[in-house]
């Protein structure tokens, strides 16, 4: 069996009067690529900030590979291993590709110096590949600015996967990008999440791209996870198609 | 920091030639260069915080704690060395401003501006009624120091210091673009376009903004010595928040996208009070109002934006 790398435990957050998450239970395992489902407002967004310790709690804990990270801000969870990366892609805008990389690099090794300059970093060459890996070489020199948004994605993307985690968190790697280039990012996405061994979640409403890429899904709603399976017998259940799809 | 606006090399050698000649032929320049470049020093600490997109409107306080910590050694201990002011000056400064860096760092924008301004409030009201250790407002008097021992006389000593002072400027430029280019002031500056990414990169946008703070709390500290010497004198007015103005007044002046521009910055204004102070009395504050409100309706990058803006007029960028 799989080894469990996250693990949630009856969380519950409301915000007012909405319940955000109520009693939420997953493991997410070793090798997987475990796709997040449902209706917007369900609470999977929720269920990535309270994994990754962006939001706390009211009830319940998160553990990373049996040690509980329930109380601990985002910069130590992701020093364990668990990287995030965004819906709407977030990068220093007003450095260029590479700096934003070599900046993930310094991170990643602890690198705080003051004094040696960042591209002169030993991981220069890493970072290169890293961005060949996702197609965004040739903007290296770029502003992060000037990208167009497909490339901002798989940058925000590498730029989770310059710190070498063990499971990626991924909101919609695929919104904002247009149709015909969805299945083209996801192919460049898992190819570089398998060369890395990544393990990863991602939310997604576009249920080709669930079929195609997830080894798993969970179906969110309401604040609770309706059904979690293998995507052939998820996408055809019934209920699941009602609420989600919406068929 | 270099590559988002460079300057010419040959304006930057033009300026530091200016710098060092014009006060030979002028003897009465040799104070006002000293004072504009030890200003600099001050305003490239501003500038550091700029990258991350603070404004600190109390950073005039480490200059108060640089000039006070020579006036108090004059005044308690005894005479001492030049050499010796340029290390204790600028490392009380930094020990003062890692202990203010400690809350101020937790807030942004306005709330850190404010905070700043709070901090070098009490700063200046603690100068100001500790009468019998600070003199309250008439400040200590700064005897003329030793350099390594030497002493010399008030003429060759206002040179003394202006060399000295214009080394120093050489020394730390290099040192705070080398900061600034390095992983720590690019993570600074990630602070003013993503602290959230930085936070999800595992790294401590405080712990990174504190170091900034402490580099600038040095750098206030150095500027602080060496107006102090030059002047011969330490007020309460060193840490009051007109000053603190002042050097976001400079910087804004002078552009945040280079060192150099902390320097023009200062030279533009000590020059036009120099002259407006002597010709038109009491509206020298109306001209610089002037100034700044042009350079920032044409100019927004300052006076040092100005070389980028016409190198990409040229390359047709914008």
């Amino acid at each position: 069996m799989s080894r469990v790398l996250i693990s949630a435990r009856g969380l519950k957050i409301r915000f007012g009067g909405v319940i955000a998450a109520d009693g939420i239970d997953l493991d997410v395992l070793e090798g997987e690529n475990l796709a997040i489902i449902g209706p917007n407002g369900a609470g999977k967004t929720t269920f990535l900030n309270m994994a990754t310790g962006y939001l706390r709690p009211q009830a319940g804990t998160v553990s990373f590979l049996g040690r509980d990270i329930t109380a601990l801000p985002p910069r130590t969870i992701t020093r364990m291993g668990v990287a995030r990366a965004f819906q709407i892609p977030q990068l220093f805008l007003d450095q260029s590709v590479i700096e934003n990389m070599l900046i993930a690099a310094a991170a990643e090794a602890g690198d705080l110096s003051g004094w040696r300059a960042l591209r002169d970093t030993p991981a220069r060459a890493e970072m290169e590949d890293l961005l060949d890996l996702v197609g965004a070489r040739g903007y290296a020199e770029r502003t992060a600015f000037e990208l167009p948004e497909g490339q901002r994605k798989l940058v925000d993307i590498a730029l989770a996967l310059a710190l070498k985690p063990r499971v990626l968190l991924m909101d919609e790697p695929t919104s904002g990008v247009a149709s015909a280039e969805k299945m083209g990012l996801m192919d460049i996405l898992t190819a570089a999440l398998a060369k890395k061994k990544v393990s990863s979640v991602f939310v997604e409403h576009d249920m080709e791209m669930v079929e195609r890429y997830a080894s798993r899904v969970a179906v969110w709603s309401s604040g609770k996870i309706q059904i979690v399976g293998p995507p052939g017998e998820i996408l055809a259940n019934a209920d699941v198609r009602a609420s989600v799809i919406g068929i | 920091m270099s590559a988002r606006a460079p300057v010419p090399r040959l304006a930057i050698a033009a300026a530091i030639a200016v710098a060092a000649v014009l006060p030979l032929l002028i003897p009465s320049w040799a104070t006002l260069m000293t004072l504009i470049l030890a200003k600099g020093i001050v305003v490239l600490g501003i500038v550091i915080l700029l990258q991350a997109g603070q404004v600190s409107f109390g950073h005039a306080m480490f200059f108060g704690v640089g000039a006070y910590a020579v006036a108090f050694w004059g005044k308690f201990v005894g005479p001492g060395d030049l050499l010796l002011f340029l290390v204790i000056g600028p490392l009380a400064a930094m020990a003062f401003g890692a202990l203010v860096g400690l809350f101020v760092v937790r807030y942004r924008e306005i709330f850190f501006g404010m905070l700043n301004l709070a901090f070098s409030m009490v700063l200046w009201s603690l100068l100001e009624k500790l009468f019998h250790y600070t003199n309250g407002a008439d400040g200590i008097r700064v005897a003329r120091p030793t350099l390594a021992g030497v002493a010399f006389s008030p003429e060759t000593f206002q040179y003394v210091l202006l060399y000295l002072t214009l080394g120093l400027v050489l020394v730390v430029s290099y040192g705070v673009q080398r900061y600034l280019d390095s992983p720590l002031g690019h993570m600074l500056r990630a602070i003013k376009t993503n602290e959230t990414r930085l936070e999800y990169l595992g790294v401590s946008a405080r712990r990174v903004l504190l170091m900034g703070y402490i580099v600038s709390a040095f750098l206030g500290g150095l500027g602080g010595v060496l107006v102090a010497i030059a002047q011969q004198i330490a007020t309460p007015e060193f840490a009051y928040w007109t000053k603190s103005g002042e050097f976001v007044f400079i910087a804004i002046l002078g552009g945040a996208a280079n060192a150099a521009g902390a320097f023009a910055g200062a030279a533009v204004f000590e020059i036009v009070r120099f002259f407006a102070a002597a010709k038109l009395a009491n509206a020298w504050q109306l001209i610089l109002g002037i100034v700044l409100i042009v350079i920032i309706m044409y100019a927004p990058n300052g006076l040092i934006g100005l070389f980028n803006k016409k190198r990409g007029d040229a390359e047709g960028r914008p």
